[in-house]
């Protein structure tokens, strides 16, 4: 029964990896760039809706719905004022650039909201789901639920909309869709503003799951969801979600089972296996239609 | 005289700019030292200055020559620091004399942090750019990981062992803990000294400065600027590849040794050893310009002491930094800026730039 329960729990985290590791892959798809501020952009999300329900007292969905819309805007800025001048630049230059904006992004928050722990009020209420000896919270419900409805929403806009086809024409050859009349500005734009937007969706879950908010709090789970998105295969959807599903597992399992301490050493060793056996990941052969 | 310093060429002549730089900067702070000048904060940052600079100089063999991005630099010193504390610990009083069992554990640092760089390296130097920024990135996290669990003590039946916890050695009542954990190491001897920082540096600054020089560092560069084009004259990139990823890990594993014995206590904290202290290597490097070894070095140095000279923007000190960094990024990649910076420059400075470039 612990094992089960474990189990629902790494599958309740690797869901909130998976989110967040949707806009690393749909980015680096795209972009070809390796996003490293977007773990930063989970974490202004959180701090929106922490303001938003603790300090404004508005609703929780409506909270949720701001802060991805800010979200938004933010990955938008962003990808305007500091990726795009480097659109041709050296990948080196491009890494450090989404280095300092982690930096900038991490160091604004410590600045405005202060070093000192945060404690997150959920915006799932604090009901739960008894089968038997198994409990399972309403958090790692809404969580698993909103990852499935994401991934399926996120599929469909790829493959049924004009500017899902365009999002996968940019990330084949940018230049070539150019030549077809696709405007790539614009779908990179877009890319950045649903990766954001996910971001910050991620966000709330992740804090409604473990309540500590600091200006620091997105930078782990942002790695970790690379990893994932790694070891799904990047640039595919689906490894996305099968990558941080496995990775959740592992980690909750891992800090069960081994040693809490070690946990994340272990999921960085995965890793690092899985880049050296296979660098293309689980999914690296759908690595041609990527997003 | 003057026949002899007509006889030598550029690069000795910088490489003697960059020597003499660091020795008036000793000469200078010695002098501020025992005039009495110097605050005792500032006393306390001169080997850290040591540290800083010898780790900004040894990222750059990895990023300015090398050419590949490095996040894991902390943890190469982290093992530099830990082995050598440890191996300090343990012939605390037992070689003599405290300066020759200083030069051991700086060698020991040095040597286990190029193993580690040699091993690691195999893997990871196989990837190429991202993907190698974040797996060296995942190296650095799992490296400070583990130093957090590893238990170490010592009694008369030896030494023991355990990644558990301190009960689980079974040790004597009368041993010694060595390395406690999260809690790290305790009474290190403090044996770091301006001196020997400095003296350190110009040792580092002599290895990758002739590396760099060599016929290995043009193989390296090579590497750098055409992989394919190198392998096909017959370069062996892997083997050059390791040799300087693992110099420039054995010479962080130098700075750690310098950090470990600066203070008595050594824990490894995300701050000190996590990928922010990588991170902000990687700033002196890229500030100082990618692949200039002198830059580094003055980078460091000014970034370090600049927070600590204007006390109130401590508070900004990494906003500033992450803008900075941004800045130089956007404006070095951007051709009419550099165009008209250029212009500025006078045009011995302007000349080599733009060769290198072709």
């Amino acid at each position: 029964m612990q094992f089960i329960s474990y189990l629902i729990n790494g599958i309740s985290l690797g869901s909130v990896y998976a989110i967040i590791a949707l806009g690393y892959t749909m980015v680096y798809g795209i972009a070809k760039m390796l996003n490293f501020a977007h773990g930063d952009i989970i974490m202004v999300g959180s701090y929106v809706v922490y303001i938003a329900v603790s300090s404004l007292g508005l609703n929780p969905i409506l909270s949720v719905v701001i802060s991805a819309i800010l979200c938004l805007v933010l990955g938008v800025v962003i990808e305007k004022v500091a990726y795009k001048p480097l659109r041709h630049a050296s990948k080196l230059a491009v890494l450090i650039t989404a280095i300092g904006v982690s930096y900038f992004l991490q160091n604004m928050a410590l600045l405005i909201f202060g070093a000192n722990t945060k404690s997150f009020t959920s915006v799932v209420p604090a009901v739960s789901l008894k089968l038997g000896s198994l409990t399972i919270t309403a958090e790692t419900i809404v969580t698993i639920v909103a990852c499935v409805i994401i991934m399926i929403c996120l599929t469909l806009f790829i493959n049924k909309t004009k500017a899902g086809h365009a999002m996968q024409a940019v990330s084949e050859d940018q230049d070539a869709a150019q030549l077809m009349g696709i405007n790539v500005n614009a779908t990179i734009s877009l890319t950045f503003a649903i990766g954001s937007a996910l971001a910050a969706v991620a966000g709330v879950l992740l804090c409604s799951a473990y309540p500590s908010l600091t200006p620091y709090t997105g930078a782990m789970p942002g790695i970790k969801a690379f990893v994932a998105a790694v070891f799904g295969g990047i640039g595919s959807i689906p490894g996305a979600l099968i990558g941080g599903i496995l990775l959740g597992v592992i980690e909750i399992l891992s800090k069960a089972y081994i040693s809490s301490q070690l946990s994340d050493a272990i999921v960085f060793g995965v890793l690092i296996v899985v880049l050296v056996v296979k660098p293309t990941g689980i999914l690296g052969k759908v690595i041609q239609e990527k997003v | 005289m003057t026949v002899m310093k007509k006889k030598l060429n550029k690069t000795t002549k910088s490489n003697l700019i960059t020597y003499a730089m660091v020795v008036i900067v000793y000469i200078i702070v010695q002098l501020l030292v025992s005039g009495g000048a110097v605050s005792s904060l500032m006393k306390g940052l001169l080997v850290p200055l040591c540290v800083y600079s010898i780790l900004a100089v040894s990222l750059n063999l990895t990023v300015g020559i090398l050419g590949e991005l490095s996040l894991g630099h902390a943890g190469f010193m982290c093992i530099g620091a830990f082995t050598s504390a440890t191996f300090s610990k343990l012939t605390n009083g037992v070689i003599q004399p405290a300066g020759f069992r200083f030069l051991l554990a700086i060698l020991v640092g040095a040597v286990f942090a190029g193993i580690f760089g040699l091993l690691i390296g195999i893997p990871v130097l196989r990837l190429k750019g991202d993907y190698l920024a974040i797996v060296t990135l995942a190296f650095g996290e799992i490296i400070k990981n583990i130093v957090n669990v590893i238990y170490l003590g010592r009694d008369s039946h030896g030494i023991h062992f355990s990644i558990k916890d301190a009960a689980s050695l079974g040790m004597d009542a009368e041993g010694e803990m060595i390395i406690k954990g999260p809690q790290g190491i305790t009474g290190t001897p403090t044996d770091s000294t301006f001196t020997i920082g400095i003296v350190l540096i110009l040792v580092t600054l002599f290895i990758v400065l002739n590396l760099v020089h060599s016929r290995s560092g043009r193989a390296i560069m090579a590497i750098r600027d055409n992989r394919i084009a190198a392998e096909s004259v017959g370069i062996n990139i892997t083997k050059y590849k390791l040799m300087a990823f693992s110099i420039s890990a054995a010479l962080a594993g130098v700075a750690g040794v310098l950090y470990a014995h600066n203070l008595s206590t050594l824990t490894a904290l995300p701050k000190n050893f996590g990928y922010n202290m990588s991170i902000m290597i990687l700033v002196f490097v890229v500030l100082g310009g990618i692949g200039n070894i002198r830059g580094s070095i003055i980078a460091a140095v000014l970034l370090t002491m600049l927070p600590e000279l204007l006390r109130g923007l401590n508070d900004f000190r990494m906003l500033i930094y992450s803008v900075v960094l941004i800045a130089t990024m956007i404006i070095t990649n951007n051709e009419k800026i550099m165009n008209t910076i250029r212009r500025f420059l006078p045009k011995k400075q302007a000349q080599p730039v733009k060769e290198e470039t072709k």
